[in-house]
């Protein structure tokens, strides 16, 4: 450690550390706007210019920018300097000579970098009497909003674009004062991370376009924090809410897992929440026409307790809390407790927790497979199952080329980047088709699943001659699996990527043996945000349900669409006496039921969610839904529990009785309570307020059915209040309670600093969230028995499920944005088999006409269909011309 | 017997003296057009509405007696879906009229509000907008504001070159 003078000041620096980081870590307030925590410095803006003094005699000193100078040991600077002031008003009052007098009817405003600096400098009068500059703006798509006079060039949006995350369709054009940050024509950003450049953007140029339809100021966003329930990841989120609607998610910071950044699937997926699907309402449907009056949720629950006394059957689900599925187990017993995936998902996903605990290699998280020195990615389309981790994975290509750097700061990025040109990091690929990181492969392989796996199992065997050789191996896939092994066996830190949606376990197994051989990190993806959480929880799969299900049977469905997930879902549901769906959304297996309970989504209840790396995680109640019917699922099925008389539910009143007797009866599941404090927690007797201490409309926003404000919801389930009052987030809260980025005169996400222990450190407290899922220390279990090589069947064609960020998820998809991004429903074949334009598509219950999509990588005998978009996809299917 | 006198002389020249009384209701006071008294939501020189829905006046409120939701019409103009007063929380400062960037938000000399029902204080945005520019004519927001709408391009706005043309190479 080394230590700097600011202002007379010592301070402890870090020498490797930039000095702007350096006097941000120490909450000086020093304005900038190029420099960038992930991105580090460029040096564009001269905003963060502070003055240095040679030695403690040198009285005039010298401007230097604070972003591109080290934090060197006894060097002394001024930030207060009149000079350094001075200048630092100047280069505001340069950059706001162009910009629009736009604040009124900008998206920005309230939490806006640019507002911030100028007031932090002190300049508010425009002397220039000039005209402004103008731009025409761009149409970039449903999610992303475009207003380019309000620009300031500060880079930040193409390093992030370009640089950072490897997009290529938006650049910086023109020339001298004219510099215009755009696409080459209008047209939507084909990224998946664009939604970043609203957070990115120190100003009003790229806003959040969903926003808009229903725009409502950051002061008066009701937050919590929360968990994105898009994907398996379980990146953390701030999700925003006012006058009973979802507003938007912003990104919360967690360093181990999503940093600063979210994918666009889950910045924009939150619409489903305030979507009409909606189930608001207890329902009873009958008639033909499953026509229904509202039920009260007394009535409700005194309709479904009686069938209680008979035999019930309960299916979970992989997108509900661990809490609701624990009360749902609770109350149909854990034999007749099932998870409501198919066999072959519930298969892939045990495999993976079973690989995760009984292997010596531990599931790293993103942030360590940011750093990762080599990396194997064996069947997983990340880019479209996980698009936070191929981001993190495009972070990891840079890696190596810039331990090698030598003189040069790491912080230093357009120096650093210009010396390492397009070296990169070790990382081989291996999927069935085509990725959208394929670029960032050293080498890699498009093969069948199988092939894949054969892949990963000889490059086991290299690296390990206990792993089982892999008979037949074609000499360059044998080259290929030496040259892999070689890296592997070479590298400090490799991590072995892979996942369940290429539907293989042995793929699964191949990666855990890869992992296994060399001592790599296994960063597997799973399904949905709580497959993990339900396979720890156990229960059999929808089959086993089928199974288990006697005809004129009570089953409870919870927060899952059978029809999504088997074809024998009507038969399922048939056979039933009784359904009860427990569920927010209206859907195909809600239509059957003869009781429909509207449940709370993640943004009107709490709960678990554990992610990939076995992390549980709370998400906490946004909001109230207005009305009372809307309750969370736990809640729901506790008061059948209790309207029964049964024992089990009696004591729980709030969530952390829950959580107590899931971790009594399961102490293996006992970490959960962990996860966050406890609704007992209060910083100085106060619980931590949802609303912004500068929330509006208090006395007027209900006026209108009444003069008289409504009452704070109380809520029994955590430390948080619906209201303004109590603890704000200027307050030491724990990093699992923080439910905004805000400061005083820091009112953007930069604000961010002020809650970290250092720029880009953990969160004040640590990360939250716990592990539960711990590497096993027994021998390692080899898996003897590798599969043969892909074989063509005459008549058949293997189904390849293909993911797609926008549309394999049916949550997003009823986000209008997210639905316009999808793609239509198609069949990828291979050049040899395109029979047509379009083919009939039929087995095991599957039958469609389908486009054909030609994907040159295919192997012929595979057909690839996404997921998603055409329902429950069969293994092996029949092609024929349509 | 003389202090006694005194006084009552005092009370008789009273008589004669200007009375400070007003005789409200039936005769009204004058009050200057500064006044904060009910408050009204103005139009442009265009007739159009003044309010661009920016949060600023329900932010300023001290009471939060104000409540909108922004919305944004076809032509770009943004406004406000609703925009509620609650005058039974009111309490007049102006804060809401300094803090209004585009002169929407007026206080009037109007003072005559009672109601029998806390209910009927509850203003809405058809009981607030005005037909005229009140205090401050002639200002236009969207005619220095960067922000395109019907009619007026980028580049139209006042104080404002043509939009950069980004192929061209021209210093």
């Amino acid at each position: 450690m080394a230590t700097i003078v600011v202002d007379g000041r010592p301070y402890e620096a870090d020498p490797a550390r930039n000095l702007l980081d350096v006097c941000l870590s120490h909450k000086l307030d020093l304005p900038y706007f190029c420099w960038h925590p992930a991105m580090g410095s460029v040096g564009a803006c001269r905003q963060c210019a502070v003055k240095q003094f040679k030695d403690e005699n040198d009285t005039r000193g010298r401007l230097v920018m604070a972003c591109m100078t080290p934090a060197a040991d006894g060097a002394r600077f001024s930030i207060a300097d009149p000079e350094a002031k001075a200048f630092r008003a100047s280069v505001i009052e340069w950059l706001m000579l162009n910009h629009p007098h736009d604040c009124p009817v900008c998206d920005e405003g309230s939490e806006c970098h640019l507002q911030d600096m100028t007031v932090m400098t002190g300049h508010n009068e425009r002397r220039f009497r000039f005209p402004k500059r103008s731009y025409v703006n761009q149409d970039l798509g449903p999610f992303v909003n475009h207003e380019m006079n309000r620009c300031i060039q500060c880079y930040r949006c193409v390093r992030f674009y370009r640089d950072y995350a490897g997009g290529a369709d938006l650049d910086v054009f023109g020339v001298h004062d004219g510099l215009y940050f755009g696409r080459a024509g209008d047209g939507t950003l084909e990224s998946e991370y664009a939604g970043n450049l609203v957070e990115v953007c120190p100003t009003g140029v790229f806003t959040d376009k969903t926003l808009k339809r229903h725009y409502a100021r950051k002061w008066d966003l009701q937050t919590a924090p929360s968990i994105c329930v898009h994907c398996s990841l379980g990146c953390n989120v701030i999700p925003g809410e006012r006058a009973g609607e979802l507003r938007r998610i912003r990104n919360r910071y967690n360093r181990e897992i999503n940093g600063h950044f979210l994918c666009d699937r889950g910045r924009y997926g939150y619409e489903f929440v305030n979507d009409e699907r909606r189930v608001r309402r207890a329902l009873a449907p009958h008639g033909p026409d499953r026509s229904a009056d509202p039920l009260d949720p007394n009535e409700a629950i005194a309709r479904v307790a009686p069938l209680l006394a008979g035999r019930v059957v309960g299916i979970g689900s992989p997108r509900a809390s661990l809490e609701a599925n624990f009360a749902l187990q609770t109350l149909v017993g854990p034999d007749r407790f099932f998870q409501g995936i198919s066999t072959r998902d519930k298969r892939l996903v045990d495999t993976a927790l079973a690989l995760l605990r009984e292997g010596p290699s531990r599931a790293p998280t993103l942030h360590e497979v940011e750093r990762a020195d080599a990396v194997l990615v064996l069947g997983e389309d990340a880019p479209n199952t996980a698009p936070r981790l191929a981001l993190a994975l495009r972070q990891t290509a840079g890696v190596v080329p810039r331990q090698a750097v030598a003189g040069i700061p790491r912080w230093h990025d357009n120096a650093v980047r210009e010396l390492i040109q397009d070296a990169k990091t070790p990382i081989y690929l291996a999927t069935p088709v085509a990725t959208r990181i394929d670029d960032l492969a050293r080498r890699g392989q498009h093969a069948p699943p199988e092939e894949i796996a054969r892949l990963g199992f000889a490059v086991a065997h290299a690296l390990n001659a206990d792993a089982p050789p892999v008979g037949g191996l074609a000499p360059e896939v044998a080259a290929l699996a030496e040259e892999i092994a070689g890296v592997l066996r070479a590298a400090e830190r490799p991590v072995v990527v892979t996942g369940t949606s290429c539907g293989s376990e042995a793929v699964l197994r191949a990666a855990a043996q890869v992992a296994w051989a060399c001592g790599a990190g296994l960063c597997c993806v799973l399904p949905e945000c709580n497959s993990m959480g339900l396979a720890l929880l156990g229960g059999g799969s929808l089959d086993d349900a089928a199974r288990a299900l006697s005809d004129g049977d009570t089953l409870i469905v919870l927060e899952n669409d059978l029809y999504e997930r088997t074809t024998a879902a009507d038969a399922l549901l048939a056979r039933a006496g009784h359904v009860v769906v427990v569920d927010h959304l209206a859907h195909a297996t809600g239509a059957r039921a003869h009781t429909l309970l509207p449940a709370g989504t993640f943004a009107e209840s709490d709960g678990t969610l554990v992610n990939n790396e076995g992390r549980a995680q709370r998400f906490f109640q946004v909001f109230a839904p207005s009305g009372h019917s809307i309750r969370e699922s736990w809640r729901w099925l506790r008061d059948v529990m209790n309207a029964a008389g049964r024992a089990e539910a009696a004591g729980w009143h709030a969530l952390d009785d829950v959580i107590a007797a899931l971790a009594a009866a399961r102490p293996d599941l006992a970490g959960v309570r962990d996860a966050a404090p406890s609704a007992a927690w209060r910083f100085a007797g106060n619980k931590v307020a949802r609303l912004p201490h500068r929330a509006t409309g208090r006395t007027a926003l209900h006026a209108d059915r009444s003069v008289h404000e409504p009452r704070a919801v109380p809520d029994p389930d955590a430390p948080f209040n619906f209201s303004m009052e109590g603890a704000g987030v200027e307050l030491p809260l724990p990093a699992a309670l923080v439910p905004r980025f805000w400061s005083p005169g820091w009112n953007s996400e930069q604000a961010l600093h002020r809650f970290q222990e250092e720029v880009e450190g953990p969160l004040r407290g640590g990360t939250p969230g716990v592990r539960l899922v711990a590497p096993g220390a027994g021998p390692i279990p080899w898996w003897r028995d590798p599969p043969g090589p892909f074989r063509r069947r005459e008549g058949e064609w293997r189904v390849v499920p293909l993911h797609h960020v926008f549309g394999s998820d049916p949550l997003s998809m009823l986000s209008p944005g997210v639905a316009q991004r999808a793609p239509a429903p198609y069949v990828a074949l291979a050049p040899a088999d395109a029979l047509g334009a379009a083919v009939v598509v039929t087995g095991e219950g599957f039958a469609a006409t389908l486009p054909v999509r030609v994907l040159p990588e295919l192997t012929p005998g595979t057909a690839g269909l996404p997921v998603g978009l055409v329902g429950p996809l069969p293994a092996v299917v029949e092609v024929k011309p349509a | 017997m003389w202090s006694a006198l005194r006084t009552i002389w005092r009370v008789f020249l009273h008589l004669f003296e200007k009375k400070p009384t007003i005789e409200y209701p039936e005769v009204k006071p004058k009050l200057p057009p500064r006044y904060r008294g009910r408050i009204v939501l103005t139009r442009d020189p265009d007739g159009l509405e003044r309010c661009v829905a920016c949060y600023l006046c329900s932010a300023a409120c001290p009471v939060d007696c104000i409540a909108l939701q922004m919305a944004e019409a076809p032509d770009g103009r943004r406004y406000p879906a609703f925009f509620r007063i609650n005058f039974s929380r009111c309490i007049f400062c102006g804060f809401c009229e300094e803090a209004c960037p585009t002169y929407a938000i007026q206080l009037t000399p109007d003072f005559e509000m009672s109601e029998y029902r806390r209910g009927a204080m509850v203003y809405e945005k058809e009981d607030l907008t005005v037909d005229g520019q009140g205090k401050y004519p002639g200002y236009n927001f969207y005619r220095v504001a960067g922000l395109a709408i019907a009619g007026k391009g980028k580049g139209e706005a006042e104080g404002e070159r043509a939009p950069i043309d980004v192929r061209g190479l021209l210093p």
